[in-house]
């Protein structure tokens, strides 16, 4: 091989690496290991994980039920291995799937039309900005402090390239709300979109309509978005927003360390011109068989190019996959009774403790420490094999020594009841 | 193919016809020709001030994304909807039906300086 290559020794294939990038030493590994011990290495490295603690974490990522079926569709070759379909028409597998998904979202968000998925909640929250901003052919984007704090990041990212200025409006201190108030004083004829997230990042559910309609009364579109998708299975769908875009995690997507996941994004017709991303539809072929094809596609890098007006050019296929597997497993009983046992756990657990908002919450709430801070709290919980809430410091300070709690169907009394102890210990 | 005479005509393919101060704005049998089938029509809204050579939208094709620039500056008081949901009319009826907005001018300054019917199929015929 060296001999093809005309080079004298291994090195040489290195020798366009600059020496001072290159490491002078042989790699700190023991010698001659076999198979089985470097197995057993991991293994016992492996065993230092904190597995088997129960997780009072939300915040956008949530602790659900991973149902066994839907890794075995999504690990099927034809699924696992294809690449987001360009020669679209040739993978019927994959559109059906895909035109299921979206009829999901429809059903699921009272929207009349949702593309084929987003790369996650975040970044479809901008994505919805913009679509606003060209909808309405204005540039004023106006973001409750209540939505994601991540989220907002994203969308000032988005925002700044674009010269879109980004305001925020806030929430009412007493019961976590947005202050309708002071949205109305924020609002005005420039204002393309007013962004909600409900359940808010708070947990508390917010009233979507007040708010939409406060949008719609100055021509703004109002854009919902969700961390929680599981809530989606007990609040009315949000029928009043104009744009609806939110995260799947909670529908069987593994929290991986906080990705990939997969978002939505579904809007009323009239606006399906400027939905980002592509649309499956269902036709009939030269046979007159059912069939779907790829209905509407932004084509943002084979024909928009440098005229692109987003980011997403095709999919989010297997992680969405992973939500419509879940969705088609539950059905509308089923996410309703999943929806059920988490607002039964989370209230049995929010009875227990101090809750800093009076508004009605879902999975999650805020809990406020009385007396030692939150992080010390956790510390305690870490030795119950416990992992706590939130601290809101970083991202709320006006809220001092408060967590964001969350407890779903994966929660069991009994830590939820060790939980409470220490908490208010 | 006809070019209308008592059209006047742009360098970027666009067609202007005027009655009164009213302009009426469209893209070429050219232009259209060029593109290939015609997917999409991004167009503004009515009152919308546009100013003579700047890009007012654009038509997308299966092949491409092209700006369309306005060839006289005035105010838009009437958009084709039409075209919002059958953007092949353009590829049809390039010249009549499938004219693009309205728009009012000030004066006809603008419009004499553009391109005769003439001078426009010999520009297409040089640039061929």
């Amino acid at each position: 091989m060296l001999d093809a290559c005309s080079l004298a020794s291994a090195e040489d294939l290195f020798r366009q690496i600059p020496a001072e990038a290159r490491l002078k030493r042989p790699l700190a590994l023991a010698p001659g290991k076999s198979e089985y011990e470097i197995a057993e290495y991991f293994r016992s490295l492996a065993q230092k994980n904190a597995n088997g603690y129960a997780s009072f974490l939300g915040a956008g990522v949530y602790n659900h039920y991973r149902p066994v079926v839907v890794d075995t569709v999504v690990s099927r070759g034809e699924f696992l291995t294809s690449y987001t379909p360009y020669q679209s028409e040739i993978s019927q597998g994959t559109l059906t799937a895909i035109f299921e998904f979206q009829t999901m979202i429809c059903q699921l968000t009272g929207m009349d039309v949702a593309n084929a998925s987003m790369y996650d909640g975040s970044t479809a929250v901008p994505e919805a900005a913009m679509m606003a901003v060209r909808v309405t052919g204005r540039h004023r984007i106006l973001v409750a402090r209540s939505v994601h704090p991540e989220y907002r990041e994203v969308l000032r990212s988005y925002a700044r390239n674009q010269g879109l200025p980004v305001e925020e409006f806030g929430y009412d201190a007493e019961t976590g709300q947005i202050d309708l108030a002071d949205l109305e004083s924020k609002l005005n004829g420039e204002t393309a979109c007013v962004i909600l997230q409900c359940p808010n990042f708070f947990g508390i559910v917010e009233d979507a309509n007040a708010v939409a309609g406060l949008a719609h009364s100055q021509g703004a579109l109002a854009v919902y978005t969700f961390t929680e998708a599981v809530s989606l299975g007990i609040l009315a769908p949000p029928a009043a927003a104009d744009i609806v875009a939110g995260e799947l995690q909670s529908f069987a997507i593994s929290p991986s360390y906080g990705g990939p996941f997969a978002g939505i994004i579904a809007t009323r017709e009239k606006f399906i011109r400027q939905l980002p991303g592509r649309l499956v539809g269902q036709t009939v072929d030269t046979h007159g068989n059912r069939a779907f094809c790829l209905t509407l596609a932004t084509r943002e890098q084979h024909i928009r190019r440098e005229k692109a007006t987003s980011n997403i050019c095709t999919n989010q296929a297997l992680i969405a996959l992973m939500a419509t597997v879940f969705m088609e497993l539950y059905g509308k009983e089923g996410l309703r009774e999943l929806a059920v046992q988490n607002l039964s756990k989370a209230h049995y657990l929010g009875d227990k403790v101090k809750r800093r908002f009076t508004g009605s919450y879902f999975n999650e709430f805020v809990a406020t420490g009385d007396g030692a801070p939150v992080s010390e709290l956790n510390s305690k919980l870490l030795e119950r094999r416990i992992i706590g809430g939130l601290p809101l410091e970083r991202h709320y300070p006006e809220l001092g020594n408060a967590a964001l709690v969350c407890a779903t169907e994966m929660t069991k009394r009994s830590d939820m009841d060790a939980f409470a102890e220490t908490f208010n210990a | 193919m006809n070019y209308p005479e008592d059209y006047r005509y742009t360098k970027e393919h666009e067609w202007v016809h005027l009655a009164g101060d009213t302009a009426t704005i469209g893209i070429t049998f050219h232009a259209q020709e060029e593109l290939g089938d015609i997917v999409y029509v991004d167009l503004p809204k009515v009152g919308k001030k546009l100013e003579k050579g700047k890009s007012f939208g654009s038509v997308e094709s299966v092949k491409a994304v092209s700006d369309i620039y306005a060839p006289v500056s005035g105010e838009v008081i009437e958009v084709n909807e039409g075209l919002a949901t059958a953007p092949e009319k353009l590829n049809e009826d390039p010249h009549k039906a499938a004219w693009l907005i309205k728009v009012r001018v000030d004066g006809s300054a603008d419009f004499k300086n553009l391109l005769s019917a003439a001078d426009y199929q010999s520009y297409i015929g040089a640039e061929t």
